[in-house]
C-alpha cells in the first residue's frame, strides 16, 4: 500500500499576495522520513510559502503545483489539507478567547477521525493521549486549562504548537520560525518534541532564519531561499556556512 | 466539486430549520380578531372566575387607548391585530389526570423536536409504576409542557407537592390558588405597562405558575417548552413565579416553532417576585422560527420580562440565549427594591440573515447596597441587525448602588449591524456604574488557524463564537448549556463564505 510518490513535491511554484508575486518558481521535493531546512533572509517569502502550502485564503497560486503523495492539492481547502496530513506550526500561534485548549484539540482530532469514517474519540482515550504528550513536552495542566494560546508566553505558545502537532500525527509538518521568541531551554524542549516525532513515515520542512535551531533539529537537507525561490541546496553543513557568511551573497544573486 | 457543494448546500437548506413541521391536531379556535366577546370566550373556555374576566376586560379597554411603540430600532410592517386568532386549544379528553390520556400526537411532537434533556422519558415515564420517585440524573427536570395555548401535562407534581412547591399552568393556578394569583398577577408588570404587555393581559391563554414556599430550595430545575402550532395564532403566555422568603428556584424556558410563511405574533409576559433572601434563576433558550433567508415569515417576539427583588438580600439572575425569531423585542429587567438585592443579566443574542433584535435589560436600583451585573454578547451575521438597549437607573435612596455592564458585539461578514445603546441615570452620588463595550470581527487569523487544524469553516466559526459567548453560556444549567452550544452552531450555519 506504500505510495511511491514523494510525500511533498513542489513544482515551479509561483504565488502572489495582493497581486504581488512573492514565490517565483520554487521547486522542492521532500520524501517521507526526511527533514528539510529552508533558510533565508527576512522578507524572502518563507512564511508566504507555508501559508500557500497550508491553503490560506488570499494567497493566490499563479503557476506550478503542490503535490501531496502525488496528488495536486490546488482544489483543497485549508481544512481538507490539514486532514490529509499537512500541519503548520505557526510562527505566531493565534489566541482564541473562551475556547478551551482541550476542546480545540478534541475538535481537531475528531475532524480527522470523521474524515476516516470513525466515531469521535473516547474521552478516556483522549485524556490518556493528552497526558502522555503533556509529559513529553513538559506542559502543565494549568496551561491546558486555559483557552487556546491565551496568556501563553512565547515559549509556551511554541510548546503548545508542538503538543498539537504531536497529538494530530500529521504526515508532513511545516515548522514556521519555530525558534523565534524561544529561550534556550524552551528551544530544547520543543526540539526534543519534534525529534521524537521523526519517523520514516513523516517529513518535515523547518523554516528558520537562524542556524541555531538546526543544532537541535538536525536536517537532512538545507535549502537557501531568497528572492522567492531556492538558490542553493546542500547538506546540513550548508547551514553552518550560512551562519558564517550571512545571506548577502544569495540576496545579491537573487536580485 | 461544485456539484457536490451545491448538493450539500441544498440539503443543508432543507435542514436549516429542522423544527419546521406542523402537527395535525384538530384545533378549537375562537373566531379571528380581538374584541370583548373574544376575551369573554377565552375566559369562559378556561372556566375562569369573574374577577379574572374583569381583570382581562380592564386590560383590553386600556389596550385600546395605547399605541404600538415605535422607539425600537426594529422595522416590520404594521400588524393587523384583527387578522389573528387569539385562542386555539388542542382538543383532548377533559382534564387528563395522567400523560397516557394525552393525545399521542402531542408526545410525538415532542419526540420530533428532539428534546435533548430527558423530558421525553419523563413525559413518557410518569405513568411507569414506582418510577417517578427514583431520583436519577435525568429526572431533575420537571416539565410543564405548553402545546399551543394550553398546558397539557405537568410532571413531577407529586414530588414538588411534598415540598409545598406549586408548579402548574397559570389557568390551574387561577382555579386553585386565586389568592396568590390575585396578589401577584400584574404586580411586577402592570396591565398598562406597555402595548404588548397590555395585549397579553387581556388575552393570555396560558403559561406557567410557580410558587416556592418559605425556606424551600426547589429540588429540581423547572422547565417549560413552548411551541406555536396553529396558523395565525398569537401566542400569549403568562408566567408568574413567586419565591417566598429564603427560597430558591431555577426555571428553564425553551422553545422551538414550526415553519410558517405568515408572521406570528408572540407577546409573552413573565413576572418574577423574589421576597426576603430568595433567589430566582431564570434561563431561556429562544429558538422561534426566524423566517427564511429573505426575511419572509418568522416569529415576532415582543416579550415583557421583569423581576421584582422585593425582599432584602434577594437575587434574580436572567440568562437568555436568543437565536430565533424574525424580530426580537425583549428586555428582561430587575427592580432592585430590597436592600442588598442583586440583579444579573446574561445574554447571548444571535441574528443571522434578515433577523432583527432589539434586546437588553433594565436594572432599577431602589434599595441600599443593591448591585447589578449585565453581560451581553451580540453576534450578528448575514444582513441582520442587532441593538443592545440597556438602562441602569439609580434612584436617590439607593446608597452604594453598584453596576457593571459589559457589552460585546461580534460581526460576521460586512452586511450586518450591531448597535449599543446604554442609558445610565444616576441620582445618587455614591453609586458606581461601569460600562464596557467592544465590537469585533472574527479574524482571518483565527479562522485560518482553526482550519489548519482540520476544522471546516462552519465548525471554526461555531467554535470561535461559542468561545465569545462562554461567559454567558456557562451560567446556564448544565444540560441547557450543551443544547445552547449546539444551537449557536446551527444558527450560524452558512453565515461565512
Amino acid at each position: 500500500m506504500k505510495n511511491m510518490a514523494p510525500l511533498i513535491e513542489i513544482k515551479d511554484l509561483h504565488a502572489s499576495v495582493d497581486g504581488k508575486e512573492i514565490i517565483k518558481g520554487l521547486s522542492l521535493t521532500i520524501n517521507a522520513g526526511e527533514v528539510h531546512a529552508l533558510m533565508g533572509p527576512n522578507g524572502a517569502g518563507k512564511s508566504t510559502l507555508s501559508a500557500v502550502v497550508a491553503g490560506r485564503e488570499g494567497y493566490e497560486v499563479t503557476g506550478g503545483q503542490v503535490l501531496l503523495n502525488g496528488k495536486d492539492i490546488a482544489d483543497m481547502e485549508a481544512d481538507e489539507r490539514a486532514v490529509a496530513g499537512i500541519f503548520l506550526a505557526f510562527q505566531y500561534p493565534v489566541e482564541i478567547p473562551g475556547v478551551g485548549t482541550t476542546t480545540f484539540l478534541k475538535a481537531a482530532i475528531n475532524a480527522r477521525r470523521r474524515a476516516r469514517g470513525e466515531g469521535e474519540i473516547e474521552p478516556m482515550e483522549f485524556l490518556k493521549l493528552l497526558r502522555a504528550k503533556q509529559k513529553e513536552l513538559d506542559i502543565p495542566d494549568e496551561m491546558i486549562k486555559r483557552p487556546v494560546n491565551m496568556g501563553y508566553s512565547g515559549g509556551e505558545k511554541k510548546r503548545a504548537e508542538t503538543l498539537q502537532m504531536s497529538m494530530l500525527e500529521p504526515a508532513f509538518c511545516i515548522l514556521d520560525e519555530t525558534d523565534s521568541g524561544l529561550d534556550i531551554d524552551a528551544l530544547k524542549v520543543v526540539s526534543d518534541g519534534v525529534n521524537a516525532m521523526r519517523s520514516p513515515d513523516r517529513g518535515f520542512l523547518v523554516i528558520t532564519h537562524y542556524q541555531r535551531l538546526l543544532n537541535y533539529i538536525v536536517p537532512d537537507y538545507v535549502h537557501v531561499f531568497a528572492g522567492g525561490r531556492i538558490v542553493k541546496s546542500g547538506g546540513k553543513e550548508l547551514a553552518l556556512e550560512l551562519e558564517e557568511k550571512g545571506y548577502a551573497e544569495f540576496t545579491e544573486q537573487a536580485a | 466539486m461544485a456539484a457536490t457543494e451545491s448538493t450539500v448546500k441544498t440539503v443543508r437548506e432543507m435542514e436549516r430549520y429542522k423544527y419546521g413541521f406542523e402537527t395535525d391536531i384538530e384545533v378549537e379556535t375562537a373566531p379571528k380578531g380581538l374584541n370583548e366577546d373574544i376575551i369573554k370566550f377565552i375566559s369562559a373556555k378556561k372556566n375562569e372566575p369573574e374577577w379574572m374576566l374583569e381583570w382581562r376586560l380592564k386590560a383590553y379597554r386600556l389596550w385600546l387607548t395605547l399605541e404600538e411603540p415605535s422607539w425600537q430600532k426594529v422595522k416590520f410592517p404594521p400588524i393587523d391585530y384583527q387578522d389573528a386568532y387569539y385562542y386555539a386549544a388542542p382538543i383532548q379528553k377533559a382534564g387528563p389526570k395522567s400523560l397516557d390520556e394525552v393525545d399521542p400526537k402531542l408526545l410525538e411532537t415532542y419526540e420530533k423536536l428532539g428534546i435533548p434533556l430527558k423530558e421525553q422519558e419523563i413525559l413518557a415515564g410518569v405513568e411507569g409504576a414506582g418510577q417517578p420517585d427514583v431520583p436519577d440524573m435525568g429526572s431533575n427536570v420537571a416539565v410543564d409542557a405548553v402545546f399551543d395555548s394550553v398546558s397539557v401535562a405537568t410532571t413531577y407534581k407529586k414530588k414538588l407537592e411534598e415540598k409545598g412547591v406549586i408548579f402548574c399552568s397559570i389557568s390551574e393556578a387561577i382555579q386553585n390558588h386565586p389568592e396568590l394569583v390575585k396578589k401577584y398577577l400584574g404586580s411586577v408588570v402592570p396591565q398598562g405597562d406597555n402595548y404588548f404587555a397590555c395585549l397579553n393581559s387581556a388575552c393570555f391563554t396560558d403559561g406557567s405558575f410557580v410558587y416556592i414556599p418559605k425556606g424551600v430550595r426547589c429540588p429540581m430545575e423547572l422547565s417549560t417548552y413552548f411551541r406555536i402550532n396553529q396558523k395565525n395564532t398569537g401566542q400569549f403566555e403568562r408566567t408568574l413565579i413567586i419565591a417566598d422568603d429564603d427560597s430558591y428556584v431555577s426555571y428553564l424556558e425553551g422553545c422551538t416553532a414550526p415553519q410558517r410563511d405568515e408572521n406570528q405574533l408572540h407577546a409573552a409576559v413573565v413576572e418574577l417576585v423574589a421576597l426576603e433572601n430568595a433567589e430566582i434563576k431564570y434561563s431561556t433558550v429562544q429558538n422561534w422560527y426566524p423566517g427564511d433567508e429573505d426575511g419572509r415569515g418568522g416569529v415576532y417576539n415582543f416579550v415583557t420580562k421583569r423581576a421584582a427583588c422585593r425582599g432584602n438580600n434577594s437575587k434574580v439572575m436572567w440568562t437568555q440565549v436568543e437565536t430565533g425569531s424574525a424580530i426580537t423585542w425583549k428586555y428582561p429587567s430587575c427592580i432592585l427594591q430590597g436592600d442588598n438585592s442583586v440583579g444579573e443579566f446574561y445574554s447571548v443574542a444571535i441574528t443571522n440573515n434578515m433577523q432583527q433584535a432589539d434586546t437588553g435589560t433594565k436594572m432599577i436600583h431602589i434599595g441600599k447596597n443593591t448591585s447589578s451585573k449585565i453581560i451581553s454578547k451580540g453576534i450578528s451575521a448575514g444582513r441582520a441587525d442587532q441593538t443592545y438597549r440597556g438602562l441602569v437607573r439609580v434612584l436617590p435612596k439607593a446608597e452604594n448602588a453598584r453596576n457593571f455592564t459589559q457589552c460585546d458585539s461580534l460581526l460576521i461578514g460586512s452586511d450586518c449591524g450591531a448597535h449599543t445603546v446604554p442609558y445610565i441615570e444616576s441620582k445618587n452620588p455614591s453609586a458606581k456604574v461601569e460600562h464596557e463595550a467592544t465590537t469585533s470581527r472574527i479574524s482571518d487569523d483565527q479562522l485560518f488557524y482553526c482550519m489548519q487544524r482540520g476544522l471546516n469553516q462552519e465548525e471554526a466559526v461555531g467554535l470561535i463564537v461559542n468561545g465569545f459567548c462562554k461567559d454567558v453560556l456557562q451560567t446556564l444549567p448544565m444540560e441547557f448549556a450543551v443544547e445552547a452550544q449546539k444551537l449557536v452552531n446551527i444558527s450560524l450555519e452558512g453565515s461565512v463564505g
